[in-house]
């Protein structure tokens, strides 16, 4: 383990309760002392060397990373979670080159709309996010599942863990799932989330983010991401955006105000399309047309 | 398709640690009902590079049937107690430790090497994780298999499960530092994150 991992910070990611049961005590006998408060100063420094470091990479003629890096020091919680061995390539097998079905018979219709799983109307910006799922071959994935959870427009979540001190609405779960329509595309209404404080240094916020678990047509698509909303303040001082060193990698996150998808008097509209790796398969003329899905049961 | 642009994939971002009331739903673990004919027990503990269990992380699986079918059935999300679907989720509690019931999955093809495939969700942990879960029995078919082959011994033990003696099988992740398991890149062009 590395000697200098602050296990305060690196356990208190989370606005959290108590996890005493699962993380055992720094010895008593240390005295170490006491661990300075790391301010949002002292981060965005270290933000910025690993991206200065990844700009004269790029100059050097590096390829650009396209992912988040694991080990990225900036999110504490990151630090004993990150293999340390280079992911070891494999060429997908079978079971690999392909993915769970998911249908009608799992997501009920109603569940890509958050603002009516109560009995009244969830406080905040009404908003709509729809875009398409498509693999890295431009093929629209069709009749896969999409969950999403979020915070409520104040920026806290239903779960127990969250401790921030903002009001839960007692209209707003957070959670939707859909199923993909025949060209990839998904839609959820619901309300645009608020920024959230953690703990990962003093005065730390996350950006405002809509959660994204996606499955592909092969299960070596299945991603979970973050979605942003297009002009946030935050971005250059959040550990977890800035981990994709990229900026054209960073702004594939950050949704597009649409106001082609706006709705009058109802709700605003953003766009975001979800891009997953490449097949791997030799796909048959029936997938090919798309009779993934539903169509088996 | 084969004269269409590459399109560059979205990236991936950390669960965070507030997936608890979304991914979970009712029977996501028991890909069989529990005490069903031919169901066992699939369990283990995640760590972390200090040794110690994570509280906040989330495994899925999807496997073959123990005929070694791929099947393409829906209804994994709500589970009809019948239809084995071959994919299921399971977060951890606080010690650590995920379990599923499931079935000990067939070998694909004849002669192949039977393995559960394995993606791994957690807080602190920036993209998903892939990797595999081999049934320890058939020597030959592991001696065989491209992907453990092409590990040392020390590594390649990471993703042999063990046999427990109610006929279930235990697998513990390691995240980092001794006995890390190995995890996969499938497109090969190891921009996926590897350690810098
Ligand atoms: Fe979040």
């Amino acid at each position: 383990m590395p000697e200098d991992v602050n296990l305060a910070t690196y356990n208190a990611d989370a606005l959290t309760e108590d996890l005493s049961d699962a993380v055992p005590a720094t010895p008593a006998a240390a005295p170490a002392e006491k661990p300075r408060v790391e301010t949002q100063q002292d981060l965005s420094a270290e933000i910025k060397a690993l991206g200065d470091a990844y700009a004269r990479a790029l100059k050097d003629g590096a390829a650009p990373e396209t992912q988040p890096r694991l080990d990225f020091p900036p999110y504490r919680s990151s630090l004993l979670r990150h293999p340390t061995k280079s992911l070891h390539h494999a060429d997908p097998e079978t079971i690999e080159l392909y993915s769970p079905a998911f249908g009608h018979q799992d997501v009920h219709a109603l569940e890509s709309d958050l603002t009516i799983q109560h009995n009244g109307e969830p406080q905040g910006e009404r908003i709509i996010v729809a875009g398409r799922v498509l693999d890295g071959d431009g093929r629209p994935v069709a009749g896969q599942l999409v969950e999403i959870w979020q915070a409520n427009s104040s920026g806290r979540y239903i779960h127990k863990r969250d401790q921030h001190p903002a009001p839960l609405d007692p209209n707003f779960t957070g959670v939707g799932r859909c199923i993909t329509g025949p060209d990839g595309s998904y839609r959820f209404t619901t309300i645009k989330p608020g920024a959230y404080p953690w703990k990962n240094h003093l005065n730390a916020w996350r950006p405002a983010h809509i959660h994204f678990s996606l499955f592909g047509t092969e299960f070596t698509q299945r991603i979970v991401t973050q979605m942003y909303f297009p002009g946030d303040q935050l971005f250059p001082l959040d550990p977890i955006y800035q981990s994709i060193v990229d900026q054209d990698a960073r702004d594939r996150l950050v949704a597009t105000y649409d106001h082609d998808l706006t709705q009058p008097e109802w709700a605003l509209g953003y766009n975001w399309d979800i891009i997953l790796t490449g097949s791997k398969r030799t796909w048959t003329e029936n997938e090919a047309l798309g009779a993934e899905g539903d169509d088996h049961e | 398709m084969s004269n269409s642009t590459k399109l560059v994939p979205t990236p991936g971002q950390t669960v965070g640690p507030f997936y608890g009331y979304a991914l979970p739903y009712d029977k996501d673990r028991e890909l069989l009902a529990p005490g069903s004919p031919g169901s066992i027990r699939l369990q283990g503990t995640v760590y972390d590079g200090a040794g110690h269990a994570i509280p906040d992380a989330i495994l899925e699986i999807w496997q073959p049937d123990s005929e070694g079918n791929i099947v393409h059935r829906t209804g994994s999300l709500v589970r009809d107690g019948y239809t084995f679907t071959g994919f299921g989720r399971s977060a951890v509690g606080n010690s650590g430790v995920y379990t599923f019931t499931t079935v000990n999955p067939g070998p694909t093809e004849p002669g192949a090497a039977a393995f559960i495939s394995v993606a791994i969700f957690a807080r602190g942990l920036m993209n998903r994780l892939f990797t595999r879960i081999y049934l320890p029995e058939n020597e030959e078919a592991l001696a065989n298999d491209p992907l453990l082959s092409s590990l040392d011994p020390e590594r390649r033990r990471t993703l042999i499960a063990r046999r427990d003696a109610d006929g279930g099988l235990t697998w513990d992740i390691r995240l980092q530092g001794e006995g890390e398991t190995v995890f996969l890149d499938f497109e090969g062009t190891g921009t996926g994150g590897a350690a810098k």
